[in-house]
């Protein structure tokens, strides 16, 4: 039994000291700042980092493949610049969203294509694909777009009631990530995709031989990353109706730390979108903190994640050798 | 037979591919941009007669990033990579700022104080605290990578994300603008005609080349990057010479965050030196060092660097906008991939050796 707990403890380590840091983050915060109690502020965190979630998710499954996407923060840039401009031209927003979500995942396929066809590292090729989309975003407009669609207004306007909860609201788009989420937990756990996902980041060498669809998986994920992207980037221009090429700035940074924040290993072949989920609370927890503080600086954020990365890779490293030594 | 060796270990240099790219770009210019090799010679009021034009500016403004990738070289040859220059730039830039800024530790600051071309602390000060900062950034990511054994992308992914805030904490948020004249030397000054900053890339070139070229250390970098455990094996302590390239890449940072904000004349902890590690791997890879480490030359990583400012001036001549530019830019990198990438390699070989004289059932 010992055995047991002792095991499950080592296998899941990383991810219970997330949850449990953000926890602590969160109750800290409540006590410091009582308004932070209201459940609300809870359901802000899916309201504010609705695309870094949804990108999360995606950057989650190129790193369990031990590669990197660094197109995300451009992806989505583009997407909303482009979408915007579409609107504009009268397309209807039921032609406009598909249309984005294809170009991301040919966008992601592509760039996959490269990395599997050429043997290009992954950081060398999505860069390629982080300047190209971020050039075409000003390409297709310099300025910023506003978006004026009915359908649009209506999603990033009409706040949706939590059952049970008094007084607690999200929007339709913030509803998006999680649902993703959820998606996602059944593709990682229970589809012959996700368990090849892992095979490969553990050892590429070993799941080529023993049959696997190695380059298939990883074109796929690529194109999987490029539609979270593009889905992102959907969300984005809903939530601030309008689409701009400087939008999420460096946004790719912040996805890699709360996947490392989630426990999954830059190596590959460890960690799941659990942890990811909790590594963009924890992010947002961060923010809303500095919020609630009201007296501390933005650039506080970008220390506090750094610092808590950091924090996290040590966890992992110790949990990694543990584990190693253990059997 | 000679000529066939000859044409082999031209395209054998490490240097064939950066030039013919350099080549391509000023020959795309001498066709369609007329006036772009015009090179005059200006009276400036404060720094004197001195050369200008299109090719000087590809000198002058490529400066900083031949710096970095000097110092990236060095760590790309490891086998690492750091992500944090752009962000060691910011912080040596912010550095240089603040303590220029003459009214530091004042309480009372007005515009006049601000604005007036003085300074409390002394240059050379300045110049050490900025070299400092940004060294010591290096180390710090050298400490992760060879002491913490964090994978580099990691470790220097941590300052990168940290690197900005940190300096915007130093700057305590503003944009710092530089008032101080002296300072402006080094991004805008000319000895002989030519640069301040293109005799300072060349003074660290040279430092580097010595070090790697005349003692052994050259060759223990590379050792380290094609295998660090057998490196270790024979006796090498690896830890320190990847210790020693990452904190030379925080150096050369350093060095590039004081040449850039005197040459804007102002430190803005958001975008000074903005996108600099991504060009920095970009001029490493063009110059033929491998990611994944080995052999590497630094002067074809400067030449690699001077491709991409060359390309970069060429699209403003044409007038692409500098935010649109970032999609020609992407075009750059695809063609790097495709030519560096061992499909089009095995394709060269293969049609380098149905050319050569000699090919037999051997090969």
């Amino acid at each position: 039994m010992t055995q047991r707990t002792k095991l499950f403890l080592l296998n899941h380590g990383p991810l219970l000291t997330t949850v449990a840091i953000f926890l602590l983050a969160y109750v800290i915060g409540g006590q410091l700042y009582p308004a932070m109690q209201k459940p609300q502020v809870f359901f802000n965190l899916f309201i504010n980092n609705g695309s870094l979630l949804i990108v999360s998710i995606g950057m989650t499954f190129v790193i369990l493949t031990g590669g990197i996407d660094l197109s995300v923060a451009s992806v989505i840039a583009l997407t909303t610049v482009a979408s915007a401009v579409l609107l504009q031209n009268g397309l209807p927003p039921l032609v406009v969203m598909p249309l984005m979500l294809l170009m991301g995942i040919a966008f992601g396929a592509v760039l996959g294509g490269f990395i599997h066809f050429l043997k290009v590292q992954p950081f060398v090729v999505t860069l390629m694909g982080s300047f190209f989309a971020r050039g075409m975003a000003y390409i297709i407009s310099l300025t910023s777009v506003t978006i004026k669609d009915g359908f649009y207004n209506d999603l990033a306007l009409t706040p949706i009631y939590i059952p049970f909860v008094p007084n607690a609201y999200v929007y339709s788009y913030a509803l998006v990530g999680p649902v993703l989420f959820l998606v996602t937990i059944y593709l990682a756990f229970f589809t012959r995709f996700g368990r090849t996902v892992y095979a490969i980041g553990n050892n590429e060498q070993s799941a080529r031989l023993m049959g696997l669809p190695v380059g298939r998986t990883k074109i796929s994920v690529y194109a999987f990353s490029g539609f979270c992207s593009a889905l992102a980037g959907i969300v984005w221009s809903i939530a601030l109706l309008s689409g701009y090429g400087r939008y999420a700035p460096s946004m790719e940074l912040d996805a890699i730390a709360s996947v490392v924040m989630g426990g999954t290993m830059l190596t590959g072949g460890v960690g799941n979108p659990v942890g990811t989920l909790f590594g963009v609370l924890i992010n947002g927890t961060i923010v809303s903190l500095l919020q609630f503080n009201g007296t501390l600086s933005s650039w506080w954020t970008r220390i506090g994640v750094g610092a808590l990365t950091l924090v996290f890779i040590g966890i992992q490293s110790l949990f990694y050798v543990r584990r190693k030594t253990s059997g | 037979m000679t000529r066939q060796k000859l044409l082999a270990r031209v395209r054998e240099s490490r240097l064939f591919w950066p030039l013919t790219a350099l080549a391509v770009i000023l020959l795309f210019d001498a066709l369609f941009a007329p006036g772009f090799f015009r090179i005059g010679i200006i009276d400036d009021p404060v720094y004197g007669p001195h050369l200008y034009g299109n090719l000087i500016d590809v000198l002058n403004n490529g400066a900083p990033l031949m710096l970095v990738s000097i110092g990236m070289t060095l760590v790309i040859a490891t086998s690492g990579v750091d992500l944090s220059v752009g962000a060691v730039i910011a912080i040596s830039a912010a550095m240089g700022a603040v303590l220029i800024n003459p009214a530091l530790g004042d309480r009372l600051i007005t515009n006049d104080i601000l604005t007036a071309d003085t300074t409390n602390t002394p240059l050379p000060l300045i110049i050490l605290a900025d070299l400092a900062a940004g060294t010591l950034c290096g180390l710090w990511n050298g400490f992760l990578v060879s002491r913490a054994r964090i994978q580099p992308m990691v470790a220097t992914l941590i300052l990168m994300v940290a690197g900005r805030g940190i300096a915007q904490l130093i700057t305590n948020g503003q944009i710092m603008t530089i008032y101080y004249t002296p300072y402006f030397w080094f991004g805008n000054g000319f000895i002989l005609g030519l640069p301040v900053s293109i005799y300072i890339v060349a003074g660290v070139a040279l430092l580097a080349w010595v070090l790697v070229r005349k003692t052994a250390l050259g060759l223990f970098i590379e050792s380290t990057g094609v295998n660090a455990r057998a490196a270790y094996y024979a006796g090498l302590d690896e830890r320190n010479i990847k210790l020693l390239a990452y904190t030379f890449c925080g150096f050369t940072g350093a060095i590039a965050g004081l040449i850039l904000s005197s040459y804007v004349h102002s430190s803005d902890a958001n975008n000074i030196g903005a996108n600099y590690e991504l060009d920095a791997i970009l001029a490493v890879v063009m110059g033929g060092t491998l990611m994944s480490g080995g052999r590497f030359s630094i002067v074809a990583s400067i030449i690699g660097a001077m491709v991409i400012w060359a390309f970069t001036i060429t699209m403003y001549t044409f007038g692409v906008p500098a935010d649109a530019l970032t999609a020609a830019k992407a075009v750059l990198v695809l063609l790097v991939i495709l030519l560096y990438s061992e499909f089009s390699q095995r394709l060269l070989g293969r049609w380098s050796l149905r050319k050569g004289p000699s090919h037999d059932a051997a090969h």
